[in-house]
C-alpha cells in the first residue's frame, strides 16, 4: 500500500534536507521514519497529547496533524536541534530549557517533554520574561502524565529566572522547616 | 533475614555526600535532548510492521477464520491466529486464561483475534480488512451483579466458580459482637468507577529472530523477567534463547506490568518471517487492551466508641474484572488486607468478590487494589467523625495505629511517620482556623492512607533474591551497574547510581547504569508494588560494601595505616589523619585489582519472612510501609455542580528521601491522578461493551490548567529495613486525594459524595436532595 511518493525540501534544525515520503505522511512520520529524529514522540496520533509537538518557523504545531507536504520549504526545529543550536551560539551543553527541566526533576518518563520543552522554548524565544499565566498557557495543550506539572513549572521558571537574574520561588519541600518526625 | 538485608539508617562514610539532596537523574540529559531510545525508536534493516485484528464482539465463538486474502496482498509476510500461539499465559501462575491471540472465543470489544505482519503499517492495515471471521455471538456479560448469579454461558469454560474470578473471605476477631457494642455505627455504600492509566507512550514491541535461534525481545514493559519467562512459556523456548530488553519507557503506573499480547505477536511473526517485527498500539487500542484500575462497589459498616475509637469494620466488595484474571487475584486480596493502617482495627472482617465480565480485562494501576476501598474508608471514617462532632484530623489521630507493631491482620509495621503527615497538612493547610469556617462553597478535607514498599511475596514462589545487583570496576574509574530493575521513569536507575556513588565515594558521573537487560542484568522482579528503591537499594548497598572492602584494604595496606582512616569521597580518596595522603579513587581501583584480581561485586535482597499465619497471610505483607496525609482544598460552584480542586497539600513518609527533589515529583504526580480520577476520568463501555471514549480527548485526563496546585512535604520515619532508611513514595501518595475531595466537599457545601467520579450532575442531584431533606428552599450562595 505504497501511496504515491512525494519529493519534500525543508529546513531541518538548521540544515536543508531532501527526502522523499509517500504524500499522506505526516511531518511526524517523514522526521521519526524517513529522518531519524525520534526525539519528537507519537503519543496519540490525533493532536490529543502534544507529544510531537515541534517548532515550525519558530511557533508550536502538532507534527502529527501537519501534512509533510503542506510544509515544504519551510525551516523546522525538532528537540535535537536546541543543543546544536546552543552550541552554534557558543553555549555549553544542552539548552538552558533542556537543561533547566534535567535539575528541576521534570524529566520523569521524559516522553511527553520534547513537546514540552519546544512548547517552552518557543515561549521563551517570544518573551523572555512570560508571567505564570502566560507560562500555563503556553504548555495548556501538551499533556503530561508523571509529574502534576509542578516540577516542569519549576523548571521554566528556573529557565527564565537565569536569563533575566530572577530569584526561582522556593519549593514546598526546601522548606526552611526541618523535614521529618516533630 | 540475611545479615547482607539490613545496612543501618546512616551515610557509609559518617555523613552523606550524594543522598537527600536534589540531584540530575542519571538519564536526565538524554531524555531532554531527544537522544534516549524508547521501544517505537528502534529500527533495524528489513524490519517489518504488525498489526493486530480485534473483536468487535464482546462475547461471541470464533466458528472461523480465513486469512488467505490477507496472505494474498502484496507485501504481506505472515498472518497468525489463536492456532499459532495455543498456549495460555497470565502473570499470576495460578491463573493461566490469556491467549496471544483468542481461540475459540472472543471475551471483549478489543480482544486481539489475528496478527499481520507486512512491509509498512498501511500494507498491515489494509491486510486486517481481508481477514474474515465468523462469529456466534454469546450473551455478553457487562453489570458485576449479574456475573455473580448467572454462569451460563462462562466467560472461561469449565471453571467450577463460573463467572466469579476470585472470592476472598477473611474475619480477624469478632467483627459482628465489636460492631453490636460500639456506641456509633456508619454504614454506607461506595461506587469506585473504572481508571485506566494513559502514559503517554502507547505500547510497543519489537522483535529479532537471529539464525542461531535467539530470540530478542525489545519491549516498553515495566517487568522485564515476568515478559522473559510468559514468552519461553507462550513460545515453548528455552528461557536461555531469549533476551528481553526494556528501552527506556514513556510511562506504565502499571499498565505495563502483564504481558501483552503483542510480545508474543512480534516474537512469532519474527520467527515465522525470518525478519524483524515491529508493533505499536494505537492510542485507541491501548484503551481496549488497559488493565486499568477496577470498578468496585463497596460496602462498609464501622462501629466505634464515643470517644472515636474505631471498634469494628465490615467490608464487603464486589469487583468488576473485566474478561481476563490479570493479577486479579492480588487485586481480590488488595482490597481488604492492605486498609488496616495507618489506623487501629482491633476487628475486621472483609469479602472481596472479584468477578468476570465482557468488558476490558483489569489489572493494577498505581496503588493497586487499595485506592478504591481506601476512598470508600476515608469518607465513612469523615461521616464517623461528623457523627460523634469529632475534628476529622483528630479522629485520624486517635485511631494511628502506631509504628513497631502488628496489624490485625498480622502485618507487620516499622516505620511509620503518619502523625508528623497529620501535623503537616494541618499546619501548612491553615487547617484549624480554616476547616468548618470558609465561605459556602468552599472547603477543606482530609485523608489518610499506607501503602506497601514492595511485598515479600513474589509472583511465582521461589527461595531466591527478589532484586539482584552486579557491579563491574573499570580502570577508567568507572563503575557500572547492572541491574534487572526496571526505571519506568520515576527514577529507578537514578537511585542506583546514587547509592553506588555515596557508597563507594565517587562522582556521580563516575557511575553509568545498564538496566532492565535480561542477557546483561542480573534478575530483578520488576517495577510493581513499589518494591524497586526498597529493594534494588538494599542490593546495591549490599554490592557496594562488598566492593568497598576491596578498595579500602588495598589502599590501607598502600598508605601502610589503619583501614578506619580511609575515607572515599566525590572520587577522591583521603587519608582522615594525613592530608598529605590523597588519591584520585581511578588510583585506588588499580591498586585493588593488583592485590584482588579483576574488580567486580555482586548485591542482592531478600525480604524476610513476614505475613500472617493464614491462606493468604501473605499478600499485601511488606518489609515496611509507607504512609501519607493529603489536605485538599476545592470550590463548589453551586449553580453549574463544577468542582474544582485549587489545592492539595501531600505529605508522605517515605522513610528517607534519596533525593528528595524525585520524591517531592512521585508526590506530585500520585496527588494529580488522584485528583484526576475524583472530578475528570471515566473508563466506561457502552451498552454493547464498547468503549465510550477511546482516546486522550474523550477520556479526560488533566491539562496545565485542569492540575491543583500541589505542594509536596516529605516526612521522614528512617525504616530499620529500608536502603539508608528509605521506603516507597510512587503509588502511596496517590491514595488520600480522591477521599479528601470527597470530604472537602462536604466542608464546602454540606453534601456527601460516595460514588465517583464527582461530575456536576451528581453534585447537583446531591445538592438537590440536601435541600429536600432539610425542607429549606436554600439558594445557591446562600450563606452556610
Amino acid at each position: 500500500m505504497r501511496g504515491r511518493m512525494g519529493l519534500l525540501h525543508l529546513r531541518i534544525n538548521g540544515d536543508d534536507v531532501e527526502v522523499a515520503a509517500p504524500s499522506h505522511w505526516t511531518l511526524l512520520e517523514v522526521l521519526r521514519y524517513r529522518l531519524g529524529l525520534t526525539g519528537s514522540k507519537q503519543g496519540c496520533d490525533k493532536g490529543d497529547c502534544g507529544a510531537c509537538t515541534v517548532l515550525l518557523d519558530g511557533k508550536p504545531v502538532l507534527s502529527c496533524l501537519t501534512l509533510a507536504r503542506t510544509v515544504e520549504g519551510r525551516a523546522v526545529t525538532t528537540i535535537e536541534g536546541l543543543m546544536p543550536a546552543h552550541v552554534a551560539a557558543g553555549g555549553k551543553g544542552a539548552d538552558p530549557v533542556q537543561d533547566a527541566f534535567d535539575r528541576c526533576g521534570a524529566l520523569q518518563c521524559g516522553f511527553c517533554q520534547s513537546g514540552i520543552m519546544l512548547s517552552a522554548r518557543a515561549l521563551l524565544d517570544r518573551n523572555p520574561n512570560p508571567s505564570d499565566e502566560d507560562v500555563r498557557a503556553a504548555l495548556a495543550g501538551n499533556l503530561c502524565r508523571c509529574t502534576g506539572y509542578t516540577q516542569i513549572y519549576q523548571a521554566v521558571e528556573l529557565a527564565i529566572a537565569e536569563a533575566t537574574g530572577k530569584r526561582p520561588t522556593p519549593r514546598s519541600w526546601e522548606s526552611a522547616e526541618p523535614r521529618g518526625s516533630p | 533475614m540475611a545479615a547482607r538485608d539490613r545496612h543501618g539508617k546512616d551515610a557509609p562514610w559518617g555523613e552523606f555526600a550524594i543522598v537527600g539532596k536534589p540531584q540530575r537523574k542519571v538519564d536526565g540529559l538524554a531524555k531532554a535532548t531527544g537522544a534516549a531510545i524508547y521501544a517505537d525508536d528502534i529500527a533495524l534493516p528489513g524490519m517489518l510492521h504488525a498489526k493486530t485484528l480485534r473483536s468487535p464482539h464482546a462475547h461471541a465463538r470464533i466458528v472461523s477464520i480465513d486469512a488467505s486474502k490477507a496472505l494474498a496482498l502484496p507485501g504481506v509476510h505472515a498472518v497468525i491466529t489463536g492456532k499459532d500461539l495455543p498456549v495460555k499465559y497470565g502473570v499470576i501462575p495460578w491463573t493461566p486464561d490469556e491467549n496471544a491471540l483468542a481461540v475459540d472465543k472472543v471475551r471483549f470489544i478489543g480482544d486481539p483475534v489475528a496478527a499481520v505482519a507486512a512491509v509498512d503499517e498501511d500494507t498491515a492495515n489494509e491486510a486486517l480488512k481481508r481477514i474474515q471471521v465468523e462469529y456466534e455471538l454469546l450473551h455478553a456479560y457487562l453489570d458485576p451483579r449479574e456475573s455473580l448469579t448467572r454462569h451460563d454461558p462462562a466467560i472461561h469454560e469449565g471453571r467450577k466458580e463460573g463467572n466469579v474470578s476470585k472470592n476472598v473471605l477473611l474475619e480477624f476477631g469478632a467483627v459482628d459482637q465489636a460492631l453490636a457494642t460500639s456506641d456509633v455505627i456508619v454504614e454506607d455504600e461506595y461506587t469506585f468507577h473504572g481508571t485506566t492509566h494513559a502514559a503517554i507512550e502507547p505500547h510497543c514491541a519489537v522483535a529479532q529472530y537471529s539464525a542461531d535461534c535467539v530470540l530478542t525481545v525489545w519491549s516498553a514493559t515495566q517487568i522485564t523477567h515476568y515478559v522473559h519467562r510468559a514468552l519461553a512459556r507462550v513460545l515453548e523456548l528455552p528461557p536461555h534463547k531469549i533476551r528481553v530488553v526494556q528501552p527506556c519507557l514513556g510511562g506504565a503506573f502499571g499498565g505495563k506490568s502483564d504481558p501483552f499480547s503483542l510480545e508474543f505477536c512480534v516474537a512469532k511473526l519474527a520467527m515465522k518471517t525470518g525478519r524483524p517485527v515491529k508493533m505499536l498500539y494505537t492510542r485507541e487500542e491501548v484503551f481496549y487492551c488497559h488493565r486499568g484500575r477496577h470498578p468496585m462497589q463497596l460496602r462498609y459498616r464501622t462501629g466505634a466508641s464515643q470517644d472515636g475509637k474505631l471498634q469494628g469494620v465490615d467490608a464487603r466488595v464486589l469487583i468488576d474484572g473485566g474478561s481476563y484474571s490479570s493479577f486479579g487475584l492480588v487485586t481480590t486480596y488488595y482490597a481488604g488486607q492492605l486498609l488496616t493502617g495507618p489506623y487501629a482495627f482491633p476487628t475486621y472482617r472483609f469479602d472481596s468478590t472479584r468477578v468476570f465480565t465482557n468488558k476490558p480485562p483489569c489489572g493494577p494501576k498505581r496503588g493497586h487494589g487499595s485506592v478504591q476501598p481506601r476512598f470508600a474508608f476515608e469518607v465513612q471514617l469523615d461521616q464517623l467523625a461528623e457523627k460523634l462532632a469529632l475534628d476529622p484530623i483528630e479522629i485520624r489521630r486517635r485511631n494511628f495505629v502506631g509504628e513497631h507493631t502488628t496489624t490485625v491482620n498480622g502485618q507487620r509495621i516499622t516505620s511509620n511517620g503518619f502523625l508528623a503527615c497529620l501535623d503537616q497538612v494541618e499546619r501548612a493547610s491553615d487547617w484549624k482556623t480554616r476547616h468548618g469556617k470558609l465561605p459556602f462553597g468552599r472547603g477543606l478535607g482530609v485523608a489518610g492512607s499506607m501503602y506497601i514498599s514492595g511485598t515479600n511475596y513474589p509472583v511465582y514462589p521461589n527461595q531466591m533474591p527478589q532484586a539482584g545487583i552486579q557491579l563491574k570496576v573499570d580502570r577508567s574509574g568507572l563503575v557500572l551497574a547492572f541491574t534487572g530493575g526496571n526505571d519506568i521513569g520515576q527514577g529507578s536507575n537514578s537511585v542506583v547510581q546514587y547509592i553506588v556513588a555515596e557508597e563507594l565515594g565517587l562522582a556521580l558521573d563516575q557511575v553509568r547504569v545498564v538496566a532492565a537487560d535480561t542477557d546483561l542484568c542480573p534478575v530483578d522482579l520488576g517495577a510493581y508494588s513499589s518494591r524497586v528503591t526498597f529493594m534494588v537499594g538494599n542490593a546495591t548497598i549490599d554490592a557496594c560494601r562488598k566492593l568497598r572492602t576491596e578498595l579500602v584494604e588495598a589502599l590501607a595496606a598502600h598508605w601502610k595505616i589503619d583501614a578506619k582512616r580511609v575515607r572515599l569521597i566525590h572520587g577522591e580518596a583521603l587519608d582522615l589523619e594525613d592530608s598529605t595522603h590523597h588519591l584520585p579513587i581511578v588510583e585506588v581501583f588499580h591498586l585493588a585489582e593488583e592485590r584482588f584480581d579483576t574488580l567486580g561485586a555482586t548485591g542482592s535482597y531478600n525480604t524476610p519472612e513476614l505475613g500472617g499465619p493464614y491462606r493468604g497471610g501473605t499478600i499485601g505483607a511488606s518489609p515496611a510501609y509507607s504512609f501519607t496525609a493529603h489536605v485538599a482544598e476545592v470550590t463548589v460552584d453551586v449553580e453549574t455542580g463544577r468542582v474544582r480542586c485549587e489545592k492539595v497539600w501531600i505529605a508522605h513518609d517515605c522513610g528517607r528521601a534519596l533525593n528528595p527533589m524525585l520524591v517531592a515529583g512521585q508526590m506530585e504526580g500520585s496527588a494529580y491522578m488522584g485528583v484526576a480520577e475524583a472530578l475528570m476520568e471515566e473508563h466506561t463501555v457502552n451498552r454493547f461493551g464498547l468503549h465510550r471514549g477511546p482516546s486522550l480527548l474523550d477520556y479526560r485526563i488533566p491539562t496545565s490548567v485542569d492540575t491543583p496546585e500541589l505542594a509536596a512535604l516529605i516526612v521522614e520515619s528512617l525504616d530499620p529495613e529500608g536502603p539508608y532508611g528509605s521506603k516507597e513514595a510512587g503509588e502511596g501518595p496517590l491514595h488520600p486525594s480522591i477521599p479528601a475531595i470527597s470530604n472537602a466537599i462536604f466542608d464546602a457545601v454540606g453534601i456527601r459524595l460516595k460514588h465517583l467520579p464527582f461530575t456536576p450532575g451528581k453534585v447537583l442531584a446531591a445538592l438537590a436532595e440536601l435541600r429536600a431533606h432539610s425542607g429549606e428552599p436554600t439558594l445557591a450562595g446562600e450563606a452556610r
